[in-house]
This record gives C-alpha cells, sequence and structure tokens, in this order.
C-alpha cells in the first residue's frame, strides 16, 4: 500500500492523452510556473479554497477561523494565506459550502478503484489513466504503484509531466508508462529559473533520456506572450537536436487568463502581470514553424 | 435548401396554430343526423363523412399535398373525445406557452353547437363517470394522470405495408374475408362483418380523400399562370390519383402515400402521438435505388421531397390539451418521430444512402417536428453515428440516440417474434414497439416521489391533509430504510391496482365506444382477425405506466438511510418536521441532505442501489399485469414534461428538494446531483435493467466546446457505444447554448452540474467567477451555432 496526495480525481477527460480518460491529478510540484493555471496543484499539502458563489457573506467563518486568517471585505469573504495553517475549521463550520478542501491523502488502491469503474469508456475509445498535477514525478513511489496497478488491469497510462525528478524516478516511470505528456517551457536556463523558479538543465536532460529510452512523447509548449513566446526557436532547435527519436508530435498552448480566479480564491497574489492571450495568427505562424520541421502540431484550447 | 422549400419552411414557421372548428362542427352534424348502425360502421361513415366534406388544401410552392385541418396549423378538434368548454377556450386562446388562437367564429361554433350537442356525451366524460373515487383522489393529488381522457389511444408507427400493397388490394381482400365468414360456426362472425365492412368503408374515404387532392390540383393547373407550377401540379394530380389507392411506383408516390395515410390516422381519432412512418430509410430505399437506377429521379429532386414532407409535419402542432394533459405534455409537438438505421427483419445493418439523405435533411431544415432518432445497433457503421453526432452538437436536441439491439432484447422479453422486434423500434419519446404489429398504450405518469412522500406520512396528502393512501406508518415508526422501502412498496402497489382498475376500464370504453377501422387497417393482425385496434385486435398489445422522478426518489432513499439510520446526523422526527417546513428553519439538515448524502448519477453504490430497489419495486407492481386487449401491463421511465407538474404538487423531499421544485426527469439524475462526469451518469444509469422496460430516457449536458473538434464527436461517440454495450436504452445530449449558460448566471442554484470547458481543464460553471462566466458565454456564441 502507497499513500498519495491528490486534489483531483477527473473522469471522461479528453484532452489529456488519447480517448476517454481518467485524470488523477498529484498535488505538489517543485516548479512555480508564473503562469500556473491550477494553483491548487503547487504546494505538497492540504489547504482551503473559497467558493464564492455559494458564500452568502455571514462572516461565520471569520468567526471561527482560530488563526484570525478570515476577513471580511467589501467584496466578500478573503483569506489570507500566510496565516492559514490549513486546519479546515472554515471548512466545517460554512453550512452554504463556501469553502472547500483541496487535497486528499488516497492509497494507491482507492484511487485505482476509482479508475476500473471507467473501463468500458477506455475499451471502447482507446482511453486509459492520466497522471498529471502538479508534478507525478514528485511523488515517485506512488506514481510506480498506480502505473503497475494500471498495467496489471490492462489499463492504457500516460503520465503529464514536467519533468522535474531524478534521474531514477525517471526511467521507473519510463518502463511502466505507455506514454508522456512532457511540458516545454523554454531552454534558456536564466528565463526557465526567472519563470519557473527551477533549473532548466533537469526538464531537459530527463527528455533527452526519456528520447534515449524510445519512450512515446509529445511535448506540450505552453505559449505565453511577454514570458516564454520569444523562446520557441531555442525549444525548436533543442527538440532537433535530438535526433531521430526526437518526439513527433507536438501541442502549443495558447496562453489564457482563466486560471487567475483560483490564486483569489486561494488567498494568493497572482504574479504574472496582465498580458493578453497570444493572438490566433500568431499561433499559426508557429505552427506553420514547427511543421516545416516535420513535426505534428496541434494548437490546444 | 431551394428557394421553395425555404419559403414553405419559413411560411410553417411564421404561422401561429389556431384552432379549426371545421372538424367539430362536420362531426357534430354526422353524429345529429346519423341514423342507427353498429358502432364500428358508425365510426367507419363518419371518418368518410369527414374526408369528403372537410377542406381540401394545396398550398402554393407544396410537392407533397394534404392538411389535417383546412390549411396549415389550423388545428381541428376532437369533441368526440373531449369537447373543449368556452373556458377552455379562452385559456388556450391566452394562455403565455404553447397558445392557440381562438378566433371569434370558432368560439361562436362552440357556443352554440359544440357544446350544446357533446356536453356530458365525449369520452371524457364517460371516462370520468367511470372511474372511482379512490382513483378520482389520486388523480386529483397527482399521485398519477390519465392518457386517454383526453385523446385516443395510437402510440402506434406504420411498417412497410403501405409501399406494397393500396387500399383497393386491401379492399379486395376484405371481400374476400367477408365471403369467407362462417356464420354458423363463428360465433364472433356479425361482429367480425360489421368490423370488415367499417374498414372497407375507411378504403374508399381515404381513396375519395386522395381523388378530392387530384381534382383540386388539377383545377388549380388551370388556373396557374406558371406553367413550371401546372407542371408541379398536374404531377401531384396524377401521384393522388395513383396513391393510395394503389402501392406507390416511385419515390414522390411512396412519401405521398404515406402522408395520406397519417393524415387518416389522426383525422379519425386524436391519437397519442399522431403516427409515424417508422423505419423510412428503410422504407424509401427500394424506390429511391430504382429511381436512381432508371434515371428518374435525382438525389438533389428526392432531397426537395423529403424537405416538403417534413415540413408537413411541421404544419400539424398536437390537438390542443388542456387541464392535466396540458401539464404532463406541455408542448406542440405531436411526437411523430422518424427513426433511421437499426436492423433490418433479418438482421442486418439496415443503414442505407437514404438514411444520410435523412440526416443532411434534418440538419438543414432544424424543425422541431417531426422529432428524429437513430436506432443505432453495433451492426451499425460508426460514420453514420458520427454524422448523427455532428447534427447532436449544434445543440438543438435531435437526433435522440437509441439503443437497436436492446430494444430488441426489450420486444424479445415481452414475447415478440424476433423479425418483429427488429423491425421495431422507438417512437413518440423513448417507446419501444414493433412497428406495424402492436398496439403499445401509454397510459399515464406515475409520480414515484409523491408516492414515498405518502409512505413517510402513513398515506396522507401533507398538501391536503387527506388520507389517499394506505395506513403504512409514519417515517418516525420506521427502524431502518428496509421498513420505509417496504411501506413505499405497500403504497405504490396501491396505486398501481387503482391506476390499472383504470386503465382496464378505460381499454374497455374504448373498444365499445371508440373503435378505429382505419388504424386498425394498418397495423396486422386487426385485418385478418377482423378485430378492431382498439380491442385487441393488433398482434402485440401493451399497456405502459411510465414511472417519472425515480432519481429523485433515489436519492431520497439515500439521504434518509444515510442520513438518519447510519450516519445519525438526523432524527426521523426532525427530518419529518423539516419536509414539513420545506425546510425554513431547518437548513442545516437541507444542507447534510442535499450535499453530504449519496446521489444517484455518480457512480456511487449506496445511491444506485437505492435506485435498483425502486426499479424492482414498480417492475414488480406494474410487469405482467393483463389488460383486456389480451396483453400486459409494462412499465417505462420518461417524462416529457410531467416531471414539473408532478415537482408542483408534491411537496419537500429527503433529497433536500424543496416543494413544489421539479422532480428528476426520465432517467437522469437529479438536476444537479451528478459531479463525477458524464461516464458516471452513464455507469449508474447502466445499473437498471434497461431490457424489462418499454424505455428509459437518459438526458447528458455538453459545452459546445466540448464537441467542436472532431476529437469531441469521437469522444462522444465512444460514450454512445459504451453505454449501448452496457445496455442502456436511449441517450440525448443537451449541448448547452450561450442562452442556457446566461440563464444558469441568473438561476445557479438550478444549473449546478453544468460543466463548462474552462482552458486546459473543465470547471463547474457556477463555481466561475462572474467575469469569466461572461468570457465563457462570449467564446460559447462562436463556438455554438
Amino acid at each position: 500500500m502507497v499513500r498519495g496526495l491528490v486534489f483531483d480525481i477527473r473522469r471522461f477527460s479528453i484532452h489529456d492523452g488519447p480517448g476517454i480518460r481518467t485524470a488523477v491529478f498529484f498535488k505538489g510540484c517543485p516548479a512555480r510556473c508564473v503562469w500556473c493555471h491550477n494553483p491548487e496543484s503547487q504546494d505538497m499539502a492540504l489547504e482551503v479554497m473559497h467558493r464564492p458563489s455559494r458564500c452568502t457573506g455571514c462572516g461565520e467563518c471569520v468567526r471561527a477561523c482560530p488563526a484570525g486568517a478570515i476577513v471580511l471585505e467589501a467584496g466578500g469573504v478573503h483569506a489570507s494565506r500566510d496565516r492559514c495553517r490549513a486546519c479546515l475549521t472554515c471548512v466545517r463550520t460554512c453550512r452554504w459550502g463556501g469553502w472547500e478542501t483541496v487535497g486528499r491523502l488516497v492509497e494507491d488502491q482507492e484511487v485505482l478503484a476509482e479508475i476500473v469503474r471507467d473501463i468500458p469508456f477506455f475499451d471502447e475509445s482507446g482511453g486509459g489513466a492520466t497522471f498529471g498535477g502538479g508534478e507525478p514525478l514528485a511523488q515517485a513511489e506512488f506514481l510506480h504503484a498506480l502505473l503497475d496497478g494500471c498495467r496489471d488491469r490492462g489499463i492504457h497510462t500516460v503520465v503529464d509531466t514536467g519533468g522535474f525528478g531524478d534521474e531514477a524516478v525517471v526511467l521507473a516511470a519510463a518502463v511502466r508508462a505507455d506514454l508522456f505528456l512532457y511540458d516545454l517551457k523554454t531552454t534558456d536556463p536564466g528565463r526557465h529559473l526567472q519563470l519557473t523558479g527551477v533549473p532548466v538543465s533537469v526538464p531537459l536532460r530527463n527528455l533527452e533520456l526519456l528520447v534515449a529510452n524510445h519512450r512515446p512523447v509529445i511535448v506540450r509548449i505552453p505559449v505565453i506572450p511577454g514570458a516564454n513566446a520569444a523562446d520557441m526557436d531555442g525549444i525548436l532547435a533543442f527538440l532537433l537536436g535530438l535526433g531521430d527519436r526526437r518526439p513527433h508530435r507536438i501541442d502549443l498552448l495558447p496562453y489564457h487568463r482563466l486560471g487567475q480566479d483560483k490564486y483569489r480564491r486561494l488567498g494568493r497574489r497572482y504574479w504574472l502581470p496582465d498580458v493578453p492571450p497570444p493572438d490566433g495568427e500568431f499561433m499559426l505562424g508557429l505552427q506553420q514553424e514547427f511543421l516545416r520541421h516535420g513535426f505534428d502540431v496541434r494548437i490546444e484550447r | 435548401m431551394n428557394r421553395r422549400v425555404a419559403e414553405l419552411r419559413e411560411q410553417c414557421i411564421q404561422l401561429r396554430p389556431e384552432v379549426s372548428a371545421e372538424r367539430a362542427e362536420l362531426i357534430t352534424r354526422f353524429y345529429g343526423e346519423a341514423r342507427p348502425v353498429s358502432v364500428p360502421v358508425f365510426r367507419a361513415l363518419a371518418f368518410k363523412y369527414l374526408l369528403e366534406n372537410k377542406t381540401v388544401y394545396i398550398g402554393p410552392g407544396e410537392l407533397i399535398v394534404g392538411e389535417r385541418g383546412p390549411a396549415p396549423k389550423a388545428v381541428p378538434t376532437y369533441p368526440e373525445l373531449c369537447c373543449h368548454s368556452l373556458a377552455d377556450l379562452d385559456v388556450l386562446h391566452s394562455r403565455e406557452r404553447v397558445a392557440y388562437a381562438v378566433p371569434e367564429q370558432v368560439r361562436q361554433a362552440y357556443r352554440d353547437t359544440i357544446i350544446p350537442f357533446w356536453q356530458g356525451r365525449s369520452m371524457r366524460d364517460l371516462i370520468f363517470a367511470a372511474m372511482t373515487d379512490p382513483w378520482k383522489e389520486a388523480y386529483a393529488a397527482g399521485v398519477f394522470t390519465e392518457f386517454m381522457e383526453q385523446r385516443a389511444p395510437g402510440h402506434t408507427v406504420a411498417d412497410d405495408k403501405i409501399y406494397r400493397r393500396g387500399f383497393l388490394g386491401v379492399k379486395r381482400q376484405i371481400e374476400e374475408s367477408l365471403e369467407a365468414l362462417d356464420y354458423f360456426r363463428n360465433p364472433e362472425a356479425y361482429a367480425e362483418e360489421q368490423q370488415l365492412q367499417a374498414m372497407s368503408i375507411c378504403c374508399d374515404a381515404i381513396i375519395g380523400f386522395a381523388e378530392r387532392h387530384a381534382d383540386l390540383a388539377r383545377e388549380l393547373a388551370r388556373t396557374a399562370p406558371n406553367p413550371t407550377r401546372r407542371g408541379e401540379l398536374l404531377q401531384i394530380a396524377e401521384v393522388c390519383s395513383r396513391v393510395p389507392a394503389h402501392p406507390p411506383r416511385d419515390f414522390h408516390e411512396a412519401l405521398q402515400a404515406y402522408w395520406f395515410v397519417h393524415l387518416g390516422v389522426i383525422t379519425e381519432l386524436n391519437t397519442w402521438d399522431a403516427f409515424s412512418p417508422g423505419r423510412l430509410d428503410q422504407h424509401l430505399w427500394p424506390f429511391y435505388e430504382k429511381g436512381l437506377a432508371e434515371g428518374r429521379l435525382t438525389a438533389e429532386h428526392a432531397r426537395e421531397l423529403l424537405q416538403c414532407f417534413w415540413i408537413k409535419f411541421m404544419n400539424h402542432p398536437a390537438p390542443p390539451k388542456v387541464g392535466v394533459t396540458a401539464a404532463e405534455s406541455s408542448t406542440y409537438t405531436d411526437f411523430a418521430n422518424i427513426g433511421l438505421g437499426g436492423l433490418t427483419a433479418t438482421g442486418a445493418d439496415g443503414v442505407n444512402d437514404v438514411t444520410y439523405l435523412l440526416l443532411d435533411v434534418i440538419e438543414e431544415l432544424r424543425l422541431v417536428q417531426p422529432s428524429t432518432n437513430i436506432q443505432l445497433s453495433a451492426r451499425n457503421p460508426d460514420r453514420f453515428l458520427k454524422r448523427a453526432l455532428t447534427i447532436v452538437r449544434q445543440g438543438w436536441g435531435q437526433p435522440s440516440l437509441f439503443n437497436a439491439d436492446v430494444i430488441v432484447q426489450e420486444l424479445l422479453r415481452q414475447g415478440k417474434k424476433v423479425e418483429d422486434a427488429r423491425g421495431g423500434g422507438a417512437s413518440g419519446c423513448v417507446e419501444a414497439g414493433a412497428f406495424g404489429k402492436e398496439a403499445n398504450i401509454l397510459t399515464g405518469y406515475l409520480n414515484l416521489p409523491k408516492i414515498l412522500e405518502l409512505a413517510l406520512n402513513d398515506g396522507v396528502d401533507s398538501r391536503t391533509g387527506r388520507r389517499i393512501g394506505r395506513q403504512t406508518g409514519a417515517i418516525e415508526s420506521f427502524s431502518d430504510v428496509g421498513e420505509v422501502l417496504l411501506a413505499f412498496a405497500a403504497q405504490l402497489n396501491h396505486f398501481v391496482d387503482v391506476k390499472i382498475r383504470g386503465n382496464n376500464a378505460i381499454d374497455s370504453l374504448y373498444a365499445g365506444h371508440m373503435p378505429a377501422p382505419f388504424l386498425s387497417m394498418l397495423i396486422d393482425d386487426c385485418l385478418i382477425r377482423a378485430k378492431d385496434y382498439n380491442d385487441g385486435g393488433a398482434r402485440y398489445n401493451s399497456s405502459y405506466i411510465q414511472g417519472v422522478g425515480i432519481g429523485t426518489v433515489a436519492d431520497s432513499l439515500a439521504a434518509i438511510e444515510h442520513a438518519v439510520f447510519d450516519a445519525e446526523l438526523c432524527k426521523a422526527t426532525e427530518l419529518k418536521e423539516a419536509l414539513h417546513a420545506d425546510f425554513r428553519g431547518h437548513e442545516r439538515i437541507q444542507v447534510i441532505l442535499r450535499d453530504n448524502a449519496p446521489k444517484y448519477g455518480n457512480d456511487d453504490p449506496r445511491a444506485d442501489t437505492a435506485m435498483l430497489r425502486v426499479f424492482e419495486t414498480l417492475f414488480r407492481a406494474v410487469d405482467g399485469r393483463p389488460n383486456p386487449r389480451g396483453g400486459a401491463h409494462r412499465i417505462n421511465l420518461l417524462p416529457t414534461t410531467c416531471h414539473v407538474y408532478f415537482g408542483s404538487v408534491t411537496g419537500a423531499s429527503a433529497d433536500g428538494r424543496n416543494a413544489g421544485q421539479p422532480l428528476s426527469e426520465g432517467i437522469s439524475p437529479v438536476q444537479g446531483a451528478d459531479r463525477k462526469g458524464p461516464t458516471a451518469v452513464l455507469l449508474s444509469a447502466a445499473k437498471m435493467d434497461h431490457a424489462r422496460t418499454g424505455g428509459t430516457l437518459l438526458n447528458l449536458k455538453f459545452s459546445p466546446a466540448t464537441l467542436e473538434t472532431q476529437e469531441g464527436i469521437d469522444r462522444l461517440a465512444h460514450l454512445v457505444r459504451a453505454y449501448f454495450k452496457l445496455g442502456g436504452h436511449h441517450l440525448q445530449f443537451n449541448v448547452v447554448t450561450a442562452e442556457t449558460l446566461r440563464e444558469a448566471q441568473l438561476h445557479p442554484e438550478s444549473h449546478r452540474d453544468l460543466i463548462v470547458r474552462v482552458a486546459g481543464y473543465s470547471d463547474y460553471f457556477h463555481d466561475l467567477n462572474p467575469a469569466l462566466q461572461d468570457e465563457i458565454i462570449a467564446r460559447t456564441e462562436h463556438a455554438g451555432f
């Protein structure tokens, strides 16, 4: 039995690999990408998140919070993240369901039991399970147990990763998973550190490792104007440098601001300046550029 | 679509339905002047009189001709079934939704001749007089509804016989049967003779009706200034003098033959679900293939004829309903439902080129009538399913999807021959039947949550304080959920007994007073047995009782088990008080019941087991109980709009639902209760044994963005195939449009389950902030139509 921390298990996931999938979102990530649209995935600890749609502004949670972390402001209830001790008193107190716990400590068997339910849909669609996050490599033992469990049950697996993990962890996942969705943000070391808080050498090395071991990889590139949009040439050069075994399929993910709201609900600040999503023409141009070099490129939404 | 079709379509859409008194006046005159003859012959003569004297209409540009009323959307009434009062007419004229204009001369005719003649003499009067006090009390309390109190039995669908034989051929067979009658050894010979004579009169009537159209077309041709139109009118005249007297020879004649038959059925009586052509693609295929091979038909002309045919259905709103019937079926739709695909009688793939042509027509015309569906078998190609799904994703609700293979299982279980089962399918909303061979009558909806309410209240209706059920104890007297279920089953059995007693009386009344000799010729084996459709003449005779609110009951039972007996979050007496108070002052209990208890639709065994218990209880109470037509009662689970009416008469329920709110519809989860996505909903719904029903209805909501790519269509196809492999009967997709999202913004409480794709992830719409919601709405408008 292995335990892990997840923040969501979502069935009928159709954008995280082939077919109809059940996506398991690991909680905890060593990176802090400034544009992250799932900020609740970053901390490897339980958190509370406010649900404005259910909040009546009654103030009961403000009175109940032992840390004094919740204040009633003109715009509604607001939690200060610095003071919050994640004691979950607010979740228990609110009768309207205005606070939710983000994160659940689960056993591998529990997760597998949830995954097997949708086998009829996996079979019909060529789908399976996707382990993403967060960074699934950050909970290696848990990830490996889930991958083994799926393999025993004939379920196709995808690991959706930013590539932040030890060599051994990556290799152990590589022999167990059927497909990797691999995020590449930039190849520029300075910018990578600035935008994500972690060095670029680790994900680049791990991608090389996967490629060297003949693992199927789809590269996913978020395109953020003013952050990494100018680094596409570097990514292209790096991929071409991987030689004949390089991944052929690339998904371009245009930046969107739709995760911003969650920062507020978590009581956190959104650091990225207000940049607009890249325009369609720019994305098409980028797609052309990769196509010219023989990649199968799609723009995801 | 070409200009002709566009104009016909536009004209039809612009027209507002209007009540026509023509049929009512004719039938009143006929009844007033008729000499005494046997009932079937009397009804046949009435049918003939109507068709000989009603206004015949051929509109500009029409290629397929014939109207039930004097003009498109001029809706006749059937006072011999239900005579509208002046107050009814005023309601019809002025009600906000599903209104029918009532011109002053119609009102006058009703006041001066129709009402004075029919008051107290209609089938409706006869039926209500025959019902027992317990029936009337349960009906008034909203425990069940009654389909036949304003409309006649029908619910049936054509097979291919009208394309193989004309009514002259039928007449010849009738003459042979009459000659062969053995008056000495067969004590029923006289009754059979009368029935056969009635059918023969109906043959003359429908042939004469077609001839009247031929005459009118020739007359119009004489004065038509445009030579092209003149040619078309002469062509129409030729077609109408050929069919339905003789079998059709080509595509045009085939469509016109069906249309005359359709008009015959819906003029003879106001049959539920009008009438439907059944497997139109399979029926038309030989004519299409032959026409193309001989070079006498092009795909383009076939398309135009089909479009003209489609618009005829749209010209025919349902006859105006009032009272409970209007509440349970609040729509202009008359439920003619055209199915595509499925299997052939020998079990092969039934999809052909006409199937795809029809899908084009459905997409291009985008009309709410006729309803359309695809009958999907494992043998049908994915191309067929995916083509249909590209129409589904446009978000106007058509076509719906049926599992042809499970329908075959359902019909076989009811004892039908395999070829009849394969030739059958779903019609109306979702009801399974053997097309051309069965009288499968829907008799009324049953309010399952109301029955649970009575089971928790010792049989007392909390709205009126009257005891209408059995004394089975009150909630505080039960020590576990098993006892609650026993009380529920006792109440359910009681009301099913009351309902079936009523059903059987009504069947007998229709058999005796209101035979349908014309319809009888279309459904085997009425002709061979010389027995009427309404008297058990059909090969198969089912009566359905339609359960409503199974999701609400399942959640209520699961919540009682969870909150009162297992987790002991509240005491039975507290629950009772909270329900009586409609949760006022008991909000905490409501939150426990609504948000913390297990819910059906999440693949959660705790709630799904409750659903299965309710299903088995309903099945055992109803299935196999005989009806007077030699058939049996069956269950199905569909609501039309009855879940709204039933909700309005049902108090607060233990799933946290407030009094008066709608119940769950079909076998769908309670609105907003499903939180684990579509696969969980389908797995929950598939736990029910669909093969033991005669139809179930399941609705799934999707955002258009989920389906906008080919990948989205593929995933949807996989969902459908997987659900059908698991044994599901029916599925329809509610692809939410920007309009729905705006509504969801205003009323978040009833759209808690609405999932939208945000970007890179999906989220519940109501959890998004207003600005974000606006952004999604804006995008939806781009993604939608």
